[in-house]
């Protein structure tokens, strides 16, 4: 049996991935969150002294503590298998990562174990988050001077 | 003697006198349960780490397995063993506390079938007269070594196994009354299906199973419908589809079996089934063992099967070797 053959039957026998279900689970498990995230907003404008632009930060900082949560108590990988990109993509997916990874590497102490392994997922996004925001904000930078538009 | 092609005649009666298996809570559900010795607790207490639990399980297994056997931790000549984890530290550490004599195998999930091959070729040679061979892997441990953490959310495809968490050892004698009879083993050779995704791992032994089955039944001048089952260890269910459709004899379809596939019935939490050292082990020396010493199997082909990849080399744009050792056992009329 050649190489061909064999990679006839695999595609064959491989399931096919249910691109349009998994979307519209990702759709809306993705929207629920970034539903929530928006009720903090308006939350923390109206019972907190926090402006349109700040109150990004403690909306944040929320989620993050909620996927932490849901993680610990072993809920994200359920909720993760049904939406797969709609619970990765937003802060909590980051959060998860974190987290997860954290308690992962208890066993080998908390400097060695958590401290060096806490970031081995979200390292990846914090280096490429910091690089594409460098570059957004020299393009914007560019644009403000020569006055196409204004900060 | 090793004829052409690597299947090796054990003229000795290598038999197996008893075999010892541990299993993880996951695995009470499964359809296979009633023939596993013990089901113990993924961690004994909060500060256990998994590889420490996994040692645990392979020494409950080993213990097992000898009083089962009705022989003595010490008279034991040889300890042959492996696991999944980094340097086999689990086996590694079990041995320790068994203080036999200790061989570590690895060819990843195919180490069950691998150890029991060596341990035959012992008792074949006359330098042994009692061997502990087998093999083990632990879900939580394994995970964390090849995949994401635990608690990580990424999806898991319809292609991807579960590792299993178990132990599965097996005592090894010559000439045994009323045991299963090791007749032949085939030693697998490495074989790459170019295939690269780590979470479809079926596909990429399929060919590997495939060339270790053609070889044994040319070696050993028989045919698919001479056994009563060809159980391959972890394939899952659509790896054991690819390798039917990879045999054109009709027979196939009946007389092939995967461990993996049947393990956790058709729970679709596991997606394609199971996998691991474990799986093979826990199996093979279970509910086969079990059905040769009752009679209804006389003659079956087992089937280890091994993906030999590693976090590294799948990162590094690797494809992903695999391995498959087989073993013939045949039970002889009870007297």
């Amino acid at each position: 049996m050649d190489q061909k053959q064999f990679e006839d039957i695999v595609d064959k026998q491989n399931p096919k991935t249910p691109m349009f279900t998994n979307m519209l689970k990702a759709f809306l498990v993705g929207g629920i969150i970034c539903t929530i995230g928006q009720l903090l907003v308006f939350f923390y404008i109206r019972f907190f002294s926090f402006t349109e632009r700040t109150a990004a930060n403690p909306t944040a900082a929320t989620l993050v503590f909620i996927a932490m949560l849901l993680t610990g108590f072993g809920y994200y990988k359920k909720i993760s298998q049904f939406a797969g990109a709609g619970s990765a993509v937003p802060i909590t997916g980051f959060g998860n990562s974190v987290v997860s990874a954290a308690i992962e590497h208890k066993t080998e102490g908390y400097v060695l174990g958590v401290g060096g392994n806490m970031f081995k997922l979200a390292g990846s996004v914090i280096v490429f988050g910091v690089l594409s925001a460098f570059f957004v904000a020299l393009i914007k930078t560019i644009l403000v001077k020569i006055g196409v538009v204004s900060w | 003697m090793v004829k052409a092609n690597g299947t090796i005649q054990f003229t000795e009666k290598p038999s197996i006198a008893s075999t010892g298996v541990t299993v993880g809570p996951m695995e009470k559900d499964s359809p296979f349960a009633s023939a596993f010795d013990e089901i113990l607790l993924l961690e004994k207490e909060k500060n256990e780490s998994y590889e420490e639990a996994n040692t645990r399980f392979i020494e409950k297994a080993c213990a097992i397995t000898v009083k089962k056997g009705h022989e003595k931790m010490e008279n034991i000549d040889v300890f042959i063993g492996g696991d999944l984890i980094n340097q086999l530290s689990p086996t590694n550490f079990a041995a320790r506390k068994l203080k036999i004599p200790y061989l570590g195998v690895f060819s990843a999930c195919a180490s069950s079938v691998e150890s029991l091959i060596i341990g035959s070729l012992l008792l074949e040679s006359g330098k042994a007269s009692s061997i502990l061979a087998g093999a083990s892997s632990h879900h939580p441990a394994v995970e964390r070594q090849f995949r994401y953490p635990l608690e990580y959310g990424a999806q898991k495809p319809k292609t991807a196994q579960w590792t299993v968490t178990a132990a599965g050892f097996a005592l090894l004698q010559k000439q045994v009354k009323n045991a299963p009879i090791i007749t032949h083993g085939t030693i697998g050779r490495v074989v790459d299906g170019k295939q690269a995704n780590p979470l479809h791992m079926g596909a990429a032994m399929a060919p590997a199973a495939r060339d270790t089955i053609e070889r044994h039944l040319t070696n050993t001048n028989s045919k698919v419908s001479d056994f009563d089952v060809i159980m391959t260890g972890d394939l899952g269910k659509i790896g054991l589809n690819i390798l039917k459709d990879m045999f054109t004899d009709e027979d196939c379809h009946v007389i092939l079996q995967d461990a993996g596939a049947q393990f956790y019935g058709e729970d679709t939490f596991f997606n394609a089934g199971a996998s691991g050292a474990g799986c093979s082990a826990a199996v093979f020396l279970s509910h086969i063992y079990n059905q040769l010493q009752n009679g209804t199997f006389k003659r079956v082909l087992l089937v280890a099967t091994g993906a030999l990849l590693s976090p590294l080399t799948f990162q590094q744009g690797e494809t992903i070797p695999c391995i498959a050792h087989a073993i013939e056992c045949r039970m002889e009329k009870r007297n």
